[in-house]
């Protein structure tokens, strides 16, 4: 079943393009990675789908309702959950407060219960329950930021740079968090990421965005095993035939 | 004694810079926008409960005349950001500054069309009664004024702290951005806080108009009221009340033992003292972002 469904979507910031025409879709359970540069959209595709920028054209379709245009609030409450790029917690309440904020659209009494599941995922979190977010290190922000998305019982999360900042240690444990949610959890996620090997070694499925298109599609096995993907985004250094790098080997897309 | 009595009244003038201060944090924390039309705010509030509750015009009684007009305040407050603030959003901040100055001035002139330009007063029940012990006295409307905020503030605690809307409000004020994404709605929640703004004002303008009589000019009280919120570090609720009662208490006092003079220039000469050693204010939360 297809959770979320984006059909040739383009964004502008003013008179800047940024996504050029974007289509994918995620199926249900699985985890979706972008990949791209700096400056590729990834961010952009983020907030639209998300409802935070609103696109020019194009449909987003979430569990088949038509979402684009709609005010945030109105699509965290459908379950769909953004975790942003930078750890955008709400520094003076507490880290409590903050996860509670994040079933700010859902009423009831489990949300306790919620609240004890992200912190079994997280068990930091938990010691520090009482402190103000702003004193949380970086990493500890991250953490924060993911289980206050969990808060809203996403059926689809999006995750925007969950390792930007992060040692190489910590963002290893972030990932692996990531895929038990996934498994125990069942929540779909669409991730993007600047660090494509571990991204590849996470999701099911991937898309390369660049300059606002998606430019190859496929399996983490396939990307993982393409030249292209080898060369620009896991930083193959292979010795040529005479001895040189291939510093102007051209992409198969250009 | 002497001193002591001046403080007394002090704090009690103070509390009312300490509210209308208020207001402007509430919008400034919640909006980054500053309402220059908040002293307005607080003569209009004034004078829709003078209208609501004097004699000559509708002779409601004191306390439910007044909780009208908070509500009615409430009303123009949350209007004011839904159709005219949300229309200039994304305009650069001089817009907002100047059009909440225009506004202040259609307030003062819609006030002086309906009820004149000449000093009235508000009937109260507690007028000309005080209290006296130890050689002190303490006048009735000084005790109210004291009492009034003290709940008010803790009123707004409460309401921060403990409520939904209230805890949005905190969220929507740190990070809008965040805010969004876990699905507040922020815009309704500025208006919310507009509303709120205007209920505090006018419970300033009433407490303000028990002092003395009331004119449309009284708005220009702001000024002094935005030099406290300066001096409390803008984006501080406890410190915006403790600068006006500082301001309140300063002013009384260099009236009697200063050359004449100072007592009109203490609060800006306090103001420009805190921003140049303290340039956050006296009271300023500061945290800045990791990256």
């Amino acid at each position: 079943m297809t959770v979320l469904d984006i059909r040739n979507v383009e964004t502008f910031y003013g008179a800047i393009m940024a996504l050029r025409g974007v289509s994918l879709s995620v199926e249900k359970g699985e985890i979706v990675t972008i990949l791209g540069a700096n400056g590729a959209g990834k961010t952009t595709l983020m907030k639209t789908i998300s409802g935070l920028m609103d696109p020019e054209k194009g449909s987003i379709e979430f569990n088949g309702t038509r979402i684009d245009g709609m005010d945030p609030d109105k699509i965290v409450a459908m379950g769909l959950a953004h975790v942003p790029e930078g750890r955008e917690v709400f520094p003076y309440l507490t880290i409590e407060e903050n996860l509670r904020m994040g079933a700010y659209t859902r009423r009831g009494a489990d949300i306790r219960n919620d609240i004890d599941l992200v912190y079994s995922y997280f068990p930091i979190l938990k010691e520090r329950r009482a402190q103000s977010a702003g004193f949380l290190s970086g990493g500890q922000q991250q953490m924060l930021a993911i289980g206050r998305g969990l808060m809203a019982r996403p059926k689809l999360m999006l995750l925007d740079e969950p390792s930007l900042g992060l040692s190489p240690l910590l963002t290893q444990e972030i990932f692996a968090i990531i895929k038990r949610l996934n498994a125990e959890q069942g929540v779909t996620m669409l991730l993007v990421e600047q660090n494509a090997n571990v991204a590849l070694h996470t999701a099911h499925k991937g898309y390369v965005l660049e300059m606002g298109r998606i430019v190859m599609a496929g399996s983490c096995e396939e990307l993982r095993a393409s030249d292209d993907i080898q060369d620009f985004y896991l930083g193959r250094q292979e010795e040529t035939q005479r001895g040189q790098k291939r510093w102007k080997r051209r992409k198969t897309w250009r | 004694m002497e001193l002591i009595q001046l403080i007394i009244g002090g704090i009690a003038s103070g509390c009312v810079y300490g509210l209308v201060a208020l207001g402007f944090v509430l919008i400034y924390k919640a909006t980054e926008g500053v309402n220059f039309a908040q002293g307005d705010m607080m003569m209009l509030g004034a004078f829709v409960a003078l209208g609501l509750v004097n004699s000559e015009y509708w002779a409601l009684p004191f306390i439910p005349g007044v909780i009208l007009a908070a509500a009615i305040m409430g009303g123009v407050g949350y209007g004011v950001d839904r159709f005219v603030v949300r229309q200039i959003f994304g305009q650069p901040q001089f817009a907002l500054v100047i059009l909440t100055i225009a506004m202040g001035f259609v307030f003062r002139f819609a006030a002086g069309a309906i009820w004149g330009f000449t000093p009235l007063v508000l009937e109260t029940p507690f007028a000309g009664r005080s209290l006296q012990f130890a050689g002190i006295i303490i006048g009735f409307e000084d005790l109210v004024t004291i009492i009034v905020t003290a709940f008010l503030t803790l009123g707004l605690w409460v309401f921060f702290q403990y409520t939904r809307i209230g805890l949005a409000a905190q969220a929507a004020s740190q990070n809008q951005m965040a805010a969004y994404i876990v699905g507040v709605p922020v815009r309704r929640i500025n208006s919310t806080i507009w509303a709120l703004s205007g209920v505090v004002s006018t419970i300033a303008g009433v407490l303000y108009a028990s002092k003395g009589a009331i004119d449309p000019n009284i708005g220009l009280l702001g000024i002094k009221a935005f030099a406290a919120a300066v001096i409390g570090g803008f984006g501080s609720l406890p410190g915006a009340l403790l600068g006006g009662i500082l301001i309140g208490v300063v002013e009384p006092v260099a009236a009697r033992y200063l050359p004449s003079g100072f007592s009109q220039m203490s609060p800006y000469i306090i103001m420009l003292a805190v921003l140049v050693t303290r340039p956050n204010g006296l009271f300023a939360q500061i945290y800045a972002k990791k990256v």
